[in-house]
């Protein structure tokens, strides 16, 4: 990057240093365009951008009159809805500071949030978000006001300190005259230094740090993401996502803002897959669980359908795996080809993508973990341009991304525009963006272990660069890869996801770090492993019962010698077979602090949690009963109590080979 | 009779006079005497729950109140007038929604027609008009469905709006029962056994919109049901019915400590 670049930078990208610059750009250059949308009462309802404008001035002048300060931290709870990303905008516009956080988040989670940034307001959506919040306040020193956006249900609370989203922007509207001037003085005075959002990372380990992002790495990321991808003013997406994820920020408001895009909020989190067909949106991100979760609906659908139909989807479908992603890439087919798959487009490709709402995308994006590689070329086959690209929250989402037509299943891309990458010697990836954040909040130890003084971030993940491609690929989280007994590598994910690419496994958890082989914890999906044994009459009351059903055990053992097949031809982790597993009697979940709010496996909670399973899993025993506590919805626990049988797994021999330099 | 006046609850909510009063009701089928002389009155704006063993005759005083069965003796008092005999449409015209306690819906339409039928009584317009589609009815039509439309969106079933109720499971159809019978705005909502046959988790959602549905709309209520959990914690004032006889009549508390009721109803402690 030059000086001239540099120059710029401080100035802001095209003299615009902030979101509510952004804004007030959309609104006076094309205010007529739609700028929000969701569905209530059954009608898409919309904002144009000048109306969103006006919408946030409201909101903002009521916060000042509500005594919000420069620098105050403002945390926002609930569903993706405009009046949330109104409130985001509106806390910067005064210049303090949104927090989103994960709605789904119980009360004590939320304490420590709240806690540690020290907000003194909150916006929530809702009364389920309000309760959690006056749960904890009272341990809150700094905590002063609440805001919801329904009154459902709040009528009965003392109000006080408590005030409903639409009051505040009346008393916003009515002061206008009183607090416009402050209001500007703050909007103005925004620099492209100062925070734009802080994002609580959720944290495999450890407790949740503060990701401070500046107006900088949230535009600069935007700006240069977007053209990478062309967007424009014409494209819209669907928030669904959870608001307090960086990718939402990213997507929802930073390119959304960059380009003046629409964005569209589903009426209900249930009726998302219903919206997303209705609104077609034009670029579209979901985490692969999502389109595995596709796939798997459609296939139940499909063993439903009719011998003709069924004929027919397999028939075009593999014809479609054979040519489809060709095509896309651009690369020669032959005519013959050609005219069948564009005969297939009309027969079924074309229905299937408009019932899974992806037939105006141009393009997509899945990244978050691993995806199968059937999984990611179904979709590609389909004609549906979907990438890969590799983030985090501190570099503002993008590190590296696939472009158009260099698109594969097992790496992640090449560097995001403006992004440098650097291997280490232990293979941990560092980068080094105008999107890296400023720092973790009130954390300088984690920040100086993170980011170095010249700006480069470690990623906490294991990969290298592909020489002939110049793409990145992952192996696995950096503290994961260890050594086995034996002095071999040890990848746990890299089999992980060997195994979840089955249909039936929906997690996997495989250890082995300094043992002499590898065991694994499963858990099945109930959606599939369901369907199967509705279809061949196997009754069962719940999960745990289906878990422990014999031929679901047997099945399972199938796919783990399948994965062993496949890892023992990897030179470099055919050490990780799986020798022993077991399926678990409870799902893993959040709640229960085993997976991250973004459904990540906390490897070392679970090995303690689990620490008899997993005794079990070594010790040669061939059941071993188990009693696990855990969280209800709604807060209240309760003990689950089970004998799992543990199963011994075919291995493949490792072939001895001399370690070819990577 | 006593209190005409409002009272104020234990958790300070105004309730409202008399909107419903039943005077000595007797109801008798051939021989079988199913009801015999209960009175008992219903203020504006309070949940109140009538309790009993099985037989004890709850249903048919729903029954009663709703109009589908005519009182062998006794007069039943609504606004202030007494209501003459009635159709169950005309009372339902007055005001006076319900839920069955064996669920009647319309198993092939769709949640969302089936929640219209609950507008069938604000609507006026003629065969002919409904059938173009035209004038009237269309306006009508529109007016109801924004109705309609809130009170999916209250009952949160927005996911199911367009989904045929046969196809849901059996404490989704009972929300859409209630979402129905919301539909008419009703001044009085009758409830027979909401929580039957659900699980816990389906029994905290239905208590929840009980209470939203009464805070919310100020609707009065009035329910049948068998868990005595649910019925302590939502109702103001409980009616105890056993062999068609009233044996008690109060606040939950005064209730649970009324000797007759715990021996008859709630059993003897040992």
């Amino acid at each position: 990057m030059g000086g001239k670049d540099l120059a710029h930078l401080a100035e802001g990208a095209e003299g615009l240093r902030s979101v509510p610059a952004l804004l007030h750009r959309n609104a006076t250059e094309f205010g007529n365009a739609p700028a929000y949308r969701e569905k209530e009462y059954g009608i898409w309802q919309s904002w144009t951008w000048a109306e969103t404008e006006k919408e946030i001035e409201a909101l903002a002048l009521g916060l000042l009159n509500l005594g919000v300060n420069e620098g105050d931290y403002v945390a926002i709870i609930g569903r993706n809805r405009p009046t949330l990303y109104w409130s985001m905008v509106a806390a910067q516009s005064v210049g303090a500071i949104p927090v989103p956080l994960y709605q789904d988040a119980v009360a004590e989670e939320m304490e420590y949030v709240l806690g540690h940034c020290g907000a003194r307001f909150a916006i929530v959506a809702d009364q389920e978000q309000a309760d959690k919040v006056i749960e904890v306040q009272d341990d809150l020193h700094q905590f002063e006001h609440l805001i919801y956006v329904d009154p459902r249900g709040m009528r009965k609370y003392d109000h006080s300190h408590l005030h409903e989203f639409s009051h505040i922007q009346e008393q916003g509207r009515a002061a206008r005259e009183e607090f416009l001037p402050e209001l500007k003085r703050r909007r103005e005075k925004l620099t492209y230094d100062d925070t734009c959002v802080m994002l609580y990372t959720s944290g495999t380990t450890g407790k949740p740090k503060g990701v401070v992002l500046s107006n900088r790495n949230i535009i600069e990321a935007a700006k240069s993401s977007s053209q990478f991808d062309h967007l424009r003013r014409s494209d819209s997406v669907l928030a669904y996502l959870p608001m307090a994820w960086v990718g939402d920020f990213i997507f929802s408001i930073g390119q959304a803002y960059w380009c003046g895009f629409c964005v569209n909020c589903p009426e209900a989190p249930q009726t998302m897959y219903e919206n997303l067909h209705e609104i077609g949106p034009t670029y579209f991100f979901a985490p692969p669980r999502y389109f595995e979760e596709r796939i798997t609906a459609l296939t139940i659908r499909m063993e439903d359908a009719g011998r003709f139909k069924k004929w027919l989807f397999d028939t075009f479908m593999a014809h479609a795996r054979k040519v489809g992603p060709k095509i896309l890439d651009g690369k020669p087919v032959g005519m013959m080809d050609r005219l069948k798959y564009a005969l297939g487009q009309v027969l079924v490709y074309g229905p299937v993508r408009n019932r899974a709402g992806m037939t105006k995308v141009r393009v997509a994006y899945t990244a978050g973990e691993a995806i199968g590689p059937e999984i990611f070329d179904f979709w590609r086959s389909l004609g549906i341009n979907l990438k890969q690209l590799y983030g985090q929250t501190e570099a503002s989402v993008f590190i590296t991304v696939q472009p158009d037509g260099e698109v594969r299943s097992d790496t992640v891309g090449v560097p995001a525009p403006g992004v440098e990458i650097r291997i280490a010697e232990n293979g941990e990836v560092f980068y080094r963006s105008p999107g890296a954040f400023v720092e973790y909040y009130k954390n300088p130890e984690s920040t100086r272990d993170t980011k170095d003084p010249e700006g480069w971030v470690a990623t906490g993940d294991a990969g290298f660069i592909e020489e002939d491609t110049g793409h990145l690929r992952i192996i696995d989280r950096a503290k994961d890869v260890g050594q086995m007994a034996d002095g071999s590598l040890f990848a746990p994910k890299y089999v992980e996801n060997k195994l979840k690419f089955f249909p039936n496994i929906l997690e996997a958890v495989v250890f082995g770090a300094g043992k002499d082989r590898c065991t694994a914890f499963i858990n099945i999906d109930l959606t599939a492993v369901g369907n199967w044994a509705e279809r061949n009459n196997i009754a069962y009351a719940s999960y745990q019962e289906l878990a422990g059903h014999p031929q679901v055990l047997e099945t399972v053992q199938k796919h783990v010698e399948e994965v062993n097949e496949s890892v023992a031809q990897d030179d470099m982790l055919s050490g990780c077979q799986v020798h022993r597993f077991l399926i678990l009697h409870k799902e893993l979940d959040a709640d229960d602090g085993e997976l991250t709010r973004t459904r990540k496996v906390r490897r070392k909670i679970i090995g303690e949690k689990f620490d008899d399973l997993v005794t079990a899993l070594y010790d040669g025993s061939e059941s071993v009963y188990t009693e696990t506590e855990v969280t209800y919805e709604d807060g209240r626990k309760g003990k689950i109590k089970a004998t799992l049988e543990i199963r011994d797994a075919k291995v493949w021999p490792v072939k001895p080979k001399a370690m070819a330099a990577e | 009779m006593k209190d005409t006046e409002g009272y104020v609850t234990a958790d300070g909510r105004q309730i409202g006079g008399v909107l419903m009063e039943m005077k000595n009701i007797t109801l008798k089928f051939g021989g079988v005497t199913a009801i015999s002389d209960i009175s008992f009155d219903v203020h504006e704006g309070e949940i109140r729950a009538i309790i009993g063993p099985n037989g004890a005759g709850k249903s048919s005083m729903l029954n009663i109140i709703s109009g589908f069965y005519t009182p062998t003796v006794g007069e039943v008092w609504y606004k202030g007038e007494k209501r003459p005999q009635m159709k169950p449409y005309e009372v339902a015209r007055m005001g006076v929604a319900r839920t069955f306690q064996n669920i009647a819906l319309f198993e092939g339409m769709t949640v969302l027609d089936n929640v219209m039928t609950g507008r069938l009584t604000h609507m006026k317009a003629s065969i002919a008009s409904q059938a173009l589609w035209w004038g009237r009815a269309r306006n009508e039509e529109m007016e109801n469905r924004e109705i309609v439309e809130k009170v999916i969106d209250f009952l949160e079933i927005q996911a199911i709006r367009k989904t045929p109720v046969g196809r849901l499971p059996y404490g989704l159809k009972k929300r859409v029962e209630l979402a129905r019978a919301l539909a008419a705005e009703p001044s009085i909502l009758l409830l027979d056994e909401p929580m039957a046959g659900m699980n816990v988790e389906e029994k905290e959602d239905m208590s929840r919109f009980i209470l939203d549905v009464n805070d919310e709309f100020g609707t009065t209520i009035c329910l049948i049901e068998h868990d005595m959990g649910v019925v302590m914690d939502l109702s103001d004032r409980v009616v105890v019915m056993d062999y068609g006889k009233k044996i008690g009549d109060g606040t939950p508390d005064e209730v649970r400590n009324n000797q007759d009721v715990i021996d008859a109803y709630l059993g003897v402690p040992h």
